[in-house]
């Protein structure tokens, strides 16, 4: 690891956890964010649960099919990204990369597939102010996590792509391909609560 | 080492303006807190006069909820955290635990350059159509999130919301900066357990910040979004404005307020705990002896920070909660009364067989153990829901977190002025002028907010416009001329403050590097503290932070927790 700190690690304690200072902020940024994702979820249950008119039945309205094939989608992104790591904390340059745009292109399909999503249920009658099919909170909720959702997959891509753009073939950045990973991982997880707690439930 | 010197910045923008050395951010952050006080401190004049004298009408109704909103914001967030949390905190770390700086010096100057602007927004909030905010600190829905409901929810709310979400900005980019700080950047020898109670302090008020501010966040984009998007999520179905029932469906008022509360209550706790170190730290070296308990006081800090996670109904009893739930925040947050006696007891023991040199700074850390112990003796009441339900919406309350929040965090914040003052610039303040700023500010202080327990007692209600139209507040009006002539004298005290410190920084006597024959690290560096702290190489320490013997004679009972070789 060759990393310039404002303070000569050589003379200071030894760290509590062995693990590079760009990797200790991403998990910190990681457990924020969180609870940020945590918040929502929360307030999404919590207006369900108060809500005294009848929550709409997702089966009926979304094709759930679309659905789990979106979640598989994003699933064997993260399977590509850790492949990505592991060839990189192997050295392996050519493998990185080819892993890492793979990568990116499942992540752009996610995308693509959100704004499919969105744009038939929008076409649907679904709008942030209200919905045909019932509480109103439902549409909202829908908008608001999986926008706020998307945009991190969009943030996640543009990661990745500057991390590929730096991993020439002259060079391997393995510590900051795997804190890419680290935040691409969570963004996957995350879709795993928002379609367990918005879809299935 | 010379090469700290050597990057040491030259020009005047990048040594006092974008500064990354730690120690002149931490006096941006007091400065700017400072100036903002001076805004919290007329606003809380003008409450005072309105209250006191409500038939001259000084301000109108509309102006005046802003006046209460609008004080509780700035003295919350842009006074009380930016002064001690962020401004101490930045000083304090990096000289205490032997580092240089921040772990991320750049990300340290991005976040206070984050809060100015988030400060200018809440000033100029005062001056666009409608004015300031009037939704309440806690920036409760409806008000808060129908831009037509007063005249402060309209564009003065969409103002606080984005001074919000600038300040939540910088505490995050903060708070993480002080964890990487505290984990990776500290001197050789200095191990988690040697650290000064402060840095404790510090660390867990960062945690508990980084932990509890994203939920607010979500609340405050839901809250952008019923304002501008239509939507409704903290707006229920019926509301009714002039005479047109609004669209609104589904929402409901009180989720907004446990996500604000799921913060507010650890908030009071990231401010109040570095107010408890740095008692600590001071009693350490005017008591000439070790702390009382230094790893009891570690793990009570620990076990306050996680309890202040999960009380957070306790601010909402009143909002018809299910008697259960509220049993369960009751007890709850009765527990806390556990490690902060351990942390009240342990400050008082460390008293015991001291060698007490009565130093200005040492005025200021008694008078916060006392009122640390008035305060939590008025929490017992507001914990427990039955005694609550009385209490919530009088002045017991006010004055209760006044003392909590407040007091305790100014008054240690400013003993911590007078005792690092030396460290930021190599001079002391004056002594007269300094006990004369404790008289008067100390006794009249406490004396304030101790009367409003009992106009809370007789069941004077709090955010009332005017209290002499209601025969049932009758009986709480009479302290109210009392406790606005001592407000006057504490705020006038203040002028006194603020002019030995800028005075004093010209013109006060030279202090040595350890003035105070204190034992931390800090004053191992020079006075005032260069760039890099330590000229040549760090300290190594090679022992815990309070080594004071009381038996040895005068000049030679202390042993630096660190020799700089």
């Amino acid at each position: 690891m060759t990393e310039v700190h404002a303070v000569a690690p050589d003379e200071m304690e030894a760290p509590i956890f062995l693990i590079s200072w760009q990797k200790l902020m991403m998990w910190g940024f990681i457990i924020t964010d969180a609870l940020l994702f945590a918040g929502y979820l929360a307030s999404y249950m919590f207006t369900r649960l108060a809500s005294d008119v009848g929550w709409p039945a997702q089966s009926e309205i979304f094709d759930m099919n679309f659905i789990a094939l979106m979640t598989f989608t994003l699933i064997t992104s993260s399977a590509t990204m850790a492949c990505a790591v592991k060839a990189a904390s192997e050295g392996d340059r050519k493998l990185t990369r080819r892993y890492l745009l793979l990568t990116i292109l499942i992540g752009t399909a996610f995308l693509g597939m959100q704004a499919i999503e969105w744009s038939h249920f929008i076409g649907d009658g679904a709008r942030l102010t209200g919905n045909p099919w019932g509480a109103s909170g439902f549409s909202a909720y829908f908008f608001m996590m999986t926008g706020f959702h998307g945009t991190h997959v969009l943030i996640g891509v543009v990661i990745l792509l500057i991390t590929f753009l730096r991993t020439t073939p002259e060079r391997l950045i393995a510590d900051k391909v795997e804190v890419a990973g680290l935040y691409w991982h969570f963004v996957d997880l995350v879709w795993v609560f928002i379609f367990g707690c918005f879809y299935l439930l | 080492m010379a090469v700290a010197q050597e990057h040491a910045p030259q020009t005047f923008i990048s040594k006092y303006v974008f500064s990354t050395d730690h120690k002149v951010i931490g006096l941006q952050y007091i400065l700017t807190a400072l100036f903002m006080g001076i805004v919290g401190s007329a606003l809380a004049v003008l409450i005072r006069a309105q209250i006191t004298w409500p038939e001259k009408a000084l301000v109108t109704p509309e102006n005046y909820i802003s006046l209460v909103t609008m004080h509780g914001t700035i003295m919350v967030f842009f006074v009380v955290s930016l002064a001690l949390v962020s401004g101490f905190g930045n000083f304090l770390i990096p000289l205490m635990l032997g580092a240089r700086d921040m772990a991320y010096p750049f990300l340290n100057m991005l976040s206070y350059w984050t809060v100015v602007p988030a400060c200018l927004l809440v000033l100029a909030s005062f001056l666009v159509e409608g004015g300031a905010a009037a939704a309440g600190w806690t920036a409760y829905p409806p008000l808060s999130a129908l831009p037509e409901a007063v005249p402060g929810s309209g564009l003065g709310q969409t103002l606080w919301l984005l001074a919000m979400a600038l300040f939540i900005a910088s505490f995050t980019m903060g708070g993480l900066n002080y964890i990487a700080t505290i984990l990776n950047c500290r001197a050789r020898g200095m191990t988690l357990m040697r650290m000064p109670l402060t840095v404790w302090t510090y660390f867990m008020s960062a945690i508990l910040g980084v932990l509890s501010f994203p939920p607010l966040t979500a609340a405050a984009i839901m809250l952008l979004l019923d304002r501008h998007g239509g939507t409704s999520f903290f707006l229920p179905e019926g509301l009714v404005f002039g005479n047109e029932t609004l669209p609104h469906q589904g929402g409901t008022p009180l989720l907004f307020q446990h996500l604000f509360w799921f913060l507010g209550h650890p908030e009071v706790y990231v401010l109040v705990l570095p107010g408890i170190g740095i008692t600590f730290d001071l009693l350490a070296t005017f008591a000439r002896r070790p702390i009382f308990g230094y790893r009891t006081s570690v793990w009570s800090l620990v076990v306050v920070g996680f309890l202040s996670m999960i009380v957070w109904g306790h601010h909402m009893y009143v909002t018809g909660m299910n008697p259960y739930v509220g049993e369960y925040f009751s007890i709850a947050t009765v527990l806390i009364t556990a490690p902060f006696a351990v942390l009240g007891l342990n400050l008082v023991a460390s008293l015991w067989r001291s060698r007490i040199r009565m130093e200005v700074p040492m005025y200021w850390a008694l008078g916060t153990i006392a009122v640390i112990g008035l305060g939590g003796f008025g929490g017992l009441f507001l914990a427990t829901s039955i005694s609550d339900i009385y209490f919530h919406e009088s002045f017991f309350v006010v004055g209760h977190f006044h003392l909590m929040i407040g007091v305790v965090t100014v008054l240690s914040a400013l003993g911590g002025t007078y005792y690092w003052f030396p460290k930021m610039f190599g001079r002391k303040m004056s002594v007269g002028l300094a006990k004369l700023h404790f008289w008067t500010t100390y006794l009249p202080v406490v004396a304030v907010f101790a009367l409003m327990h009992f106009q809370g007692l007789s069941g004077l209600l709090r955010r009332y416009y005017d209290h002499t139209i209601y025969e049932f507040q009758e009986a709480g009006i009479g302290l109210a001329l009392p406790i606005t002539i001592l407000v006057f004298v504490v705020t006038g005290s203040q002028l006194v403050f603020i002019y030995n410190f800028f005075v004093s920084m010209r013109r006060g006597e030279v202090a040595s590097a350890n003035p105070w024959n204190g034992t931390t690290l800090e004053w191992t560096a020079p006075s005032p503290a260069p760039h890099g702290n330590w000229p040549g190489a760090l300290p190594v320490v090679d022992r815990h932070p309070y080594d004071y013997d009381p038996a040895a004679p005068a000049e030679a009972d202390f042993k630096p927790q660190g020799t700089v070789a």
